[in-house]
């Protein structure tokens, strides 16, 4: 319906052009769009400007402070000092340990809470009679905080009054007492093993709320093609499963890429085994570096960032719609 | 009617006065073993006493963490913390955020305490904490059970291992397999660099950064003192210790399942408390020797009271300073927590050494005890963390102590440059 006068597709400044060109319908509408949006700026506004001073204020100073030499004995003498901090941080091999103690945290729990979390969201898609409070009871881990749980796990593993040890001797499958939180090694798989016992509820959740929106004639037709259970579960409800599985598992490794309280309580010692929040700690509050150690906590920040735009454009992971 | 309110309006103002001046003082004490308990008592009765009123905050076990939580606090400028416990490595660190308390102690005060300690609380002319209690490393062992086995008890840290393997030998053959032999801190915090500074000290091996401020810990007697206690895990020390900390070590030993362990004197009195398993069975005398020609030892510890900067009422935090560090407070926790005091004329006091028999013989053991490198002022914290990195490496197997304290060495000698820290 466009005047052979006025282009059809009008360019920036179009729709304050000539009365024609909108129809007046059209203007009521986008009043009221206009009307709905201020509003919903209006709404939002009090959540922003908490978010920019619970988040965004301690956040832009700790990159700020991350330029300086700052020091808790004297935080008035600070000075700026470019990239002196982080170039601290980085020719320091026990940051890159911590690098790689996360990483390899992440990687493993994340994979055994999503095999977990998949065995057991599956086994509650069925239906048997209980099954309520089944559910219920699943979630339990995950209502405990972190630090409550690992420090009753900390107990747990004790070498002399534990629990785990007793049940495992009298088992017969060790002869004497393990430390589970104090060698290297065994502290390592004591920490993976609380994480998945907490966080493989949550994955089981996400996963079951994604197999109830599943329709049920797909299965049907599978079935009447021949395919069994397993047939089934790899090439109709994998398939299918995808994009709610990337966007959990997501949410679950940035969890774990900023792992702190599990490794603190359970062995909250050396170099070993120290996740990057932990060492960014150490550099802040035991040495009193609160330049070197905001560098660490900015440089956590930009690896997280960075796998997370590695992960979803690899995985095209949408969060969008 | 009229004359009752008048005689209550003129008591009230007469009370008043005195209840505007009622301050609120928090103070920051332990949480090791009856601390937290017998500060309490302390506080409450300064505060009956003076009509103020007393908090006490929490705080983390390990001491490092404590300092964590204050130098937050202080840094912010916090008004809600008055009184510190300030550790006896902490003045080098934590001096710009406390108040001189010269003008509330007068010269005659301050000599009654340890003198090298109130020195050690001087920091540029200010003297920022007063000596609360004094502590070193101490040797707890088994009387019951070493003369069961026809053992004495070891000089040296090599007999302390034959005797501690031939007890936990019979006694695993007579069906008792929980016993172990020596329970020490080995968890990686600020114990494990007491523990290893005095295995370290005993065989001769100095004190990690002696006091010119070089750089001595890579030396042969060193890496032969720690590779000696690494030999000892896992068969006369339980691999268990790598996670303890003071009250960790306790509970082995005061639940009559170690034979050894080396704490603080605090755990004397509890040990020997009503409900403890042990009662009557423990002795205690300072660290072995390591080998015929090393030294007896300990690492030198002990706990201040200083006045935070930021105290809204400083003289009357400084009044509560001066009660619990006073004689009489002194004694009282001397008495029922073996707690150690600081006023030298206390060790003389029969009612006291009846208390804690080992405290004669204590006196020496503080003269002899090893200090912590505090000449790495502020910087203390990182040395003592890579030191003990080292040492725990070693202890889990990782590596032996000749490379991993020659790695120390090399941090440690980039970090203060040249001696000057």
């Amino acid at each position: 319906m466009a005047h052979p006068a006025t282009p059809i597709n009008p360019g920036p400044g179009g729709a304050s052009a000539p009365p024609e060109a909108p129809p007046p319908v059209l203007e009521g509408a986008s009043a009221l769009l206009r009307e709905r949006t201020r509003a919903a700026w209006l709404f939002l506004a009090p959540t922003l400007v908490v978010m920019v001073v619970v988040a965004g204020w301690p956040l832009a100073r700790t990159f700020w402070f991350s330029f300086t030499d700052a020091n808790l004995t004297d935080m008035a003498a600070s000075q700026f000092v470019g990239l002196e901090s982080l170039r601290q941080v980085i020719d320091d091999p026990d940051w890159w340990t911590t690098v790689w103690t996360t990483f390899r945290f992440a990687g493993v729990s994340v994979v055994l809470e999503t095999v977990l979390g998949m065995i057991i969201a599956l086994a509650l898609n069925a239906k048997f009679g209980g099954r309520g409070i089944l559910r219920a009871a699943v979630l339990v881990p995950w209502a405990i905080p972190t630090v409550v749980s690992a420090k009753m796990w900390a107990w747990m593993f004790n070498d002399i009054y534990g629990v785990v040890n007793a049940v495992l001797q009298s088992l017969g499958l060790i002869s004497e007492p393990m430390a589970w939180t104090a060698e290297p090694g065994l502290a390592f798989g004591a920490v993976v093993a609380v994480d998945v016992w907490k966080t493989t509820p949550f994955m089981t959740l996400l996963i079951l709320a994604a197999l109830q929106m599943l329709p049920g004639d797909v299965y049907e037709a599978a079935r009447i093609d021949g395919a069994g259970p397993i047939r089934a579960f790899f090439q109709v409800t994998l398939p299918m499963l995808k994009g709610p599985l990337m966007v959990a598992i997501i949410f679950r490794i940035l969890d774990a890429l900023r792992v702190f309280d599990v490794f603190f309580v359970l062995t909250g010692g050396g170099t070993e085994t120290m996740p990057m929040a932990g060492y960014a700690r150490q550099r802040m509050f035991e040495y009193q570096e609160i330049g070197v150690g905001s560098a660490a906590a900015s440089l956590l920040f930009a690896i997280i960032a960075l796998f997370t735009a590695v992960y979803m454009v690899v995985g095209r992971v949408k969060l969008g719609d | 009617m009229k004359k009752v309110l008048a005689g209550l309006v003129a008591a009230a103002a007469l009370i008043t006065p005195e209840l505007a001046q009622a301050e609120k003082v928090v103070i920051a004490c332990g949480s090791v073993g009856q601390e937290k308990e017998l500060c309490t008592q302390g506080a409450q009765a300064w505060a009956k006493k003076s009509g103020h009123t007393v908090e006490i905050m929490s705080v983390p076990t390990d001491a490092g963490q404590q300092l964590a939580q204050f130098q937050q606090l202080l840094a912010a400028g916090s008004t809600d913390l008055d009184v510190v416990r300030i550790d006896v490595i902490w003045p080098g660190i934590v001096a710009n955020y406390f108040i001189d308390l010269k003008p509330y102690f007068p010269e005659d005060v301050l000599k009654q305490h340890f003198q090298p300690i109130v020195k050690n609380n001087t920091v540029n002319g200010k003297l920022i904490a007063i000596p609360w209690f004094i502590e070193a490393g101490l040797l707890y062992y088994r009387k019951d059970l070493l003369e069961k086995h026809g053992q004495k008890p070891p000089t040296t840290w090599q007999e302390l291992a034959q005797t501690a393997k031939t007890i936990v030998d019979a006694e695993k053959k007579a069906g008792n397999d929980k016993l172990v032999g020596f329970v020490f801190q080995g968890k990686s915090y600020e114990g494990l660099t007491c523990n290893a500074l005095e295995w370290v000290d005993s065989f001769g091996g100095g004190t990690i950064v002696d006091p010119s401020g070089q750089v001595t810990i890579n030396n042969p007697k060193a890496v032969e003192a720690i590779d000696f206690m690494a030999s000892l895990v896992g068969n006369v020390v339980p691999k268990g210790v790598l996670s303890y900390e003071e009250e960790g070590a306790r509970g082995a030993f005061q639940s009559g399942n170690a034979v050894f362990m080396r704490n603080w004197p605090y755990a004397w009195a509890l040990a020997n408390s009503k409900d403890s398993p042990i009662k009557g069975k423990v002795e205690v005398m300072a660290l072995p020797k390591g080998g015929a020609d090393g030294k007896a030892t300990g690492a030198l510890g002990g706990w201040q009271l200083g006045v935070s900067k930021f105290s809204a009422h400083p003289d009357v935090a400084a009044d509560l300073v001066k009660y619990l560090a006073g004689p009489e407070e002194q004694k009282r926790r001397a008495l029922v927590g073996a707690f150690n005091p600081t006023i030298m004329s206390l060790y003389k006091d029969e009612e006291l050494l009846k208390a804690n028999p080992f405290f004669g013989s204590l006196y020496d053991t503080f003269t002899n005890a090893v200090p912590r490198p505090t000449i790495t002022g502020s910087k203390y914290n990182q040395v003592s963390t890579e030191f003990r990195n080292a040492v725990y490496s070693t202890l889990s197997g990782k590596g032996k102590a000749a490379d991993n304290l020659k790695k120390v060495d090399a941090k440690l000698k980039s970090l203060g440059k040249n001696g000057k820290w």
